[in-house]
């Protein structure tokens, strides 16, 4: 009989299935694409931060092999029996069908012949922003000049000397000779009166009535206690406490993305909406690339005001437009907070067109003057059905000049967000 | 049910109770306590096993292993990945439970414990797997002659390494669209009646490179299709090649086929050998898990004779064994055939009847084993069978009554299903004949072999099948043809000869209609 070895596998690497999986989802990525991007469209896109379900026609997964087919002459046994007898006949269904079982349909109501299953949230992303990339940016270069910084994450009694600290493992070395020696010091000290007791009482005088035993006897008593005592150890092992570290990302390259939208009163509720869904989708491509990122939020319509990310989609107000006031604004946050020297600066602006017309060439100048020397890419999306506003000619003109860092497109429906989307921000051929 | 489970007599003799544990949490102090004590129980039952190796895995390892049919080592393949795609959803979803163990036949035997059992799980699972299955893996003659329990591990690891090297070499694309095709044909890599060398991962290594150069000049010899001057005579050209019809495919084309690179046949090569590795356990499904069935039942119940588990583990243990055995009948919404444990449990169980206390039809059916010493018995059956040897030698009228089994028959060209038989006398030997008959590879599968090659001409590869009962091939020929289209390199077809009559035919490319 041979020896049983018993081996705790748990902690080996789990996940052995992952390369497996990449290569199906790499085999499906067409009709994971498309189910992705009809998610997009379809689900409310703030929440986007999940998995999906995708539905693969069965047919396409499928691993063929020799089968038999239905026909000729087949003989089944099976189990459970309760009337019938040998030469007993039963009608066929209807159809010709082989009857006995096959073909149920699923409980969840899913068809049999659709092969589903869940991707995960990042999985969903990586297929979101497959081909994406910001402009001027290399992803790769991104990840490899990540750095992480030690952050203090509590205690542990494992670790090395280096990381002792002192101060915990002698109070925790203090409460322990406490714990085990206090009761019996208590007891030392009661003995200890006792035998002081004895030993100042008047000498009897008959032997008998001696106190000598019962001194011997405490005596004894109170040095086999203290040898106990002393037998607790100054420390012990299970008193150390070590300091803990965990690694934290700390980003090499900073960025921030401004966020510029058009609130006014021109802009319907539906422009709106496209507008929050074309920032959400690019506030989570920037989280995809950046372990950390500064965003800014701007909303304007006469006046502009930075907001957090609540307000900045969901707060409603109204009021005349005037572009402006938003780009100054953000001159002016970049000037105090987000030197260009330090920071890598994206903007996006979202707007039905309208503006005043005055406004519009001091748009112009403040971008070409001021803006566009100092970010990296802006992004200007013009939501609407309708022919082009004055801003547009305008932006138009800058585009010729910067065709590098800025990039105009037009939105008129919510199904246009995502490939308007991936036109912005595709991969510039080097 | 068909076994209806009591909890047995408290032990005879009034020994303490001692029973190694009372809870239901494990730790690594109990299963090894538990091991040592099943591991005497079925030494006192002979049971010969390869040394063991438990590994405890998470809930996900399990998943992990599943999609991998097992293997501890596998080489990477999409077809893996859907698997552990379903397996998760469907345990997620709470569809599906994992199974209690994975145990792999391999020299020490492998076997995997989730961590989520409790207590009286992990101990059946240790006896059924370590001591059940690994004494099938060891004593059947079918895993002996077919695989080497020692070289398997290592094989595995020389396979992922070899994959893997032709992924980096010749891209993944590339290697896929050659295991896609192999697996297509996983079936019909395997010598059906010829006795394989078992595979060994050393030798496999120093082999390989001769091989690539003596495949290559073999091929070739092959293909020097010089015509003689002067003719040859009729009977020369005529024939064919292969001579006989070649039942792996696999291998036929694997030193046959014109266009292969050597490392393409070196994947053939793999994916062949673990069909050969796997063929065993396709073949004897009902015995290997009737048998690791019937051992963890009785050793279990030998350690409650000894006071070794209590009550409350018997209690478990006994809810799991008859969930196990449970068989749902042919008209329930659960039916989904014979379940294998069921019908191999019942066949042992009843065998051991036979053999501890034998009635006058047992006599009358089995003269030879009524009344015998039942160990010996059933080790002689667990050796020498496969699960259509099995059933046909051993199946008893009682457990045939028991099951209530009974025969259907479909003909197409009938209007009617027909009852050909059922659990009575008449009834006995038909139906073990056609449930035998059932467990039949070829039975279950489409009987297709290589029949020529035009190695004068088109050098066209023709797979010959041959129905039985008439019953056609199945929706996906045609998409596995494209597979060993892509495999041989030059025009295939198939066709289906029943009696001498061409019935259907197929093509690959397929071949243009001749009324253009």
């Amino acid at each position: 009989m041979g020896m049983t070895h018993i081996v705790d596998r748990r902690l080996n690497g789990k996940n052995k299935s992952a390369v497996n999986r990449e290569r199906f989802l790499r085999r499906y990525r067409h009709h994971i694409k498309k189910a992705v991007a009809d998610a997009v469209h379809s689900r409310s896109i703030t929440d986007i931060e999940r998995g999906e379900n995708v539905s693969i026609p069965a047919r396409d997964t499928d691993e063929p092999i020799f089968h038999h087919g239905e026909g000729g002459r087949r003989e089944l046994v099976h189990p459970g029996n309760q009337e019938y007898i040998a030469g007993d006949t039963l009608p066929k269904p209807p159809g010709g069908g082989q009857g006995q079982g096959q073909g149920q349909a699923s409980p969840d109501g899913e068809g049999m012949d659709e092969f589903a299953f869940q991707i995960t949230q990042d999985e969903f992303l990586e297929f979101l922003f497959d081909d994406l990339e910001l402009p001027n940016l290399i992803r790769k270069k991104l990840k490899d000049t990540e750095t992480f910084k030690y952050v203090r994450a509590g205690f542990s009694n494992q670790g090395v000397p280096a990381k002792l600290d002192v101060v915990r493992s002698l109070r925790g070395a203090h409460a322990r000779r406490l714990g085990l020696g206090g009761a019996r010091k208590k007891k030392i000290r009661e003995l200890e009166e006792q035998l002081a007791a004895l030993k100042s009482a008047p000498e009897e005088l008959d032997s008998a009535f001696s106190h000598k035993d019962q001194i011997q006897v405490l005596e004894d008593e109170i040095a086999r206690l203290k040898a106990n005592v002393k037998r607790i150890p100054f420390i012990d092992e299970i008193d150390l406490r070590y300091r803990q570290h965990t690694r934290h990302p700390k980003p090499a390259t900073s960025a921030v993305m401004f966020c510029l939208m058009d609130v006014s009163g021109s802009m319907t509720q539906m422009h709106k909406d496209i507008a929050k869904r074309f920032f959400i989708l690019l506030y989570m491509f920037l989280r995809r690339n950046y372990k950390k990122i500064d965003v800014v939020f701007i909303r304007h319509h006469t006046s502009a005001k930075e907001v957090d990310e609540e307000e900045f989609f969901y707060s409603r107000e109204t009021g005349g437009t005037i572009v402006s006031s938003a780009l100054k604004l953000m001159n002016r946050i970049i000037e105090t907070r987000y030197p260009p020297s330090d920071w890598n600066i994206y903007a996006a602006q979202a707007s039905d067109g309208d503006n005043w017309n005055d406004d519009s060439p001091i748009c112009s100048k403040l971008l070409e003057d001021h803006i566009l020397p100092q970010v990296q890419y802006y992004a200007y999306v013009e939501i609407t059905p309708q022919d082009h506003q004055m801003l547009w000619y305008e932006y138009e003109r800058i585009m010729e000049r910067f065709p590098q860092s800025f990039a105009i497109q037009q939105i008129a429906d919510p199904g246009e967000i995502y490939p308007v989307f991936r036109k912005l921000f595709e991969r510039k051929a080097a | 049910m068909t076994n209806t489970t009591n909890l047995p007599n408290a032990p005879k003799n009034n020994r303490a109770r001692e029973p190694i544990s009372t809870g239901s949490e494990w730790t690594f102090d109990l299963i090894r306590q538990y091991d040592v004590e099943i591991a005497r129980c079925a030494a006192e039952f002979g049971l010969d096993t390869y040394p063991n190796q438990i590994e405890v895995i998470s809930a996900e390892q399990m998943m992990d292993a599943y999609s991998s049919v097992g293997m501890p080592v596998g080489y990477h393949h999409w077809s893996f990945g859907k698997q552990f795609l379903s397996t998760s959803k469907g345990y997620q979803r709470g569809q599906m439970g994992l199974a209690y163990e994975i145990v792999i036949n391999s020299n020490p035997c492998i076997a995997y414990l989730m961590e989520e059992n409790t207590l009286p799980m992990q101990a059946l699972v240790v006896a059924h797997a370590c001591y059940g299955h690994n004494s099938f893996f060891k004593g059947n003659y079918l895993f002996r002659a077919w695989t080497d329990a020692s070289a398997i591990i290592d094989y595995l690891v020389f396979a992922r390494r070899y994959v893997d090297e032709c992924e980096e070499r010749y891209g993944v694309d590339a290697v896929e669209e050659i295991l896609d095709s192999c697996h297509a044909l996983m079936n019909y890599g395997v010598d059906r009646y010829k006795r394989p060398a078992p595979i060994s991962a050393v030798e496999e290594q120093r082999r390989q490179k001769d091989r690539e150069e003596y495949q290559q000049r073999r091929i070739n010899d092959l293909w020097r299709t010089i015509p003689k001057p002067g003719g040859e005579d009729l009977a020369t050209r005529m024939k064919r090649y292969p001579e006989d019809p070649q039942e792996n495919i696999l291998y036929f084309i694997e030193k046959n086929a014109p266009l292969l690179e050597t490392w393409q046949r070196e994947v053939i090569r793999i994916v062949r050998k673990l069909a050969q590795y796997f063929y065993p356990q396709r073949q004897t499904q009902v015995m290997n898990e009737g048998w690791a069935t019937f051992w963890h039942y009785t050793l279990l119940h030998r350690m409650y004779d000894k006071g070794l588990v209590n009550d409350g583990f018997m209690l478990e243990f006994l809810q799991s064994h008859t969930a196990v055995v449970y068989q749902p009948p042919f008209n329930s919404p659960w039916y989904s055939g014979i379940n294998p444990y069921t019908l191999g449990f019942s066949m042992y169980t009843d065998l051991r009847r036979i053999c501890e206390s034998p009635t006058d039809e047992d006599r009358q059916w089995f003269p030879d084993i009524a009344g015998t010493d039942w160990v010996k018995t059933l080790h002689f059956a667990m050796k020498n069978f496969k699960d259509e040897s099995f059933i046909q030698q051993f199946l008893s009228p009682k457990v045939m009554r028991d099951l209530r089994l009974f025969a259907i028959e479909n003909d197409d060209q009938e209007d009617v299903y027909r009852v050909t038989a059922i659990h009575d006398e008449p009834g006995y030997r038909d139906l073990r004949e056609k449930l035998a008959r059932q467990y039949n590879l070829s039975y279950r599968e489409p009987n297709i072999q290589v029949w020529n090659v035009d190695v004068r001409g088109d050098r066209s590869l023709t797979l010959r099948h041959i129905p039985v009962d008439r019953v056609p091939l199945g929706k996906d020929t045609g998409e596995v043809l494209r597979h060993v289209h892509r495999l041989w390199g030059f025009d295939v077809h198939l066709e289906s000869i029943d009696d001498g009559t061409l019935v259907e035919e197929y093509h690959c490319p397929a071949q243009e209609l001749e009324t253009r």
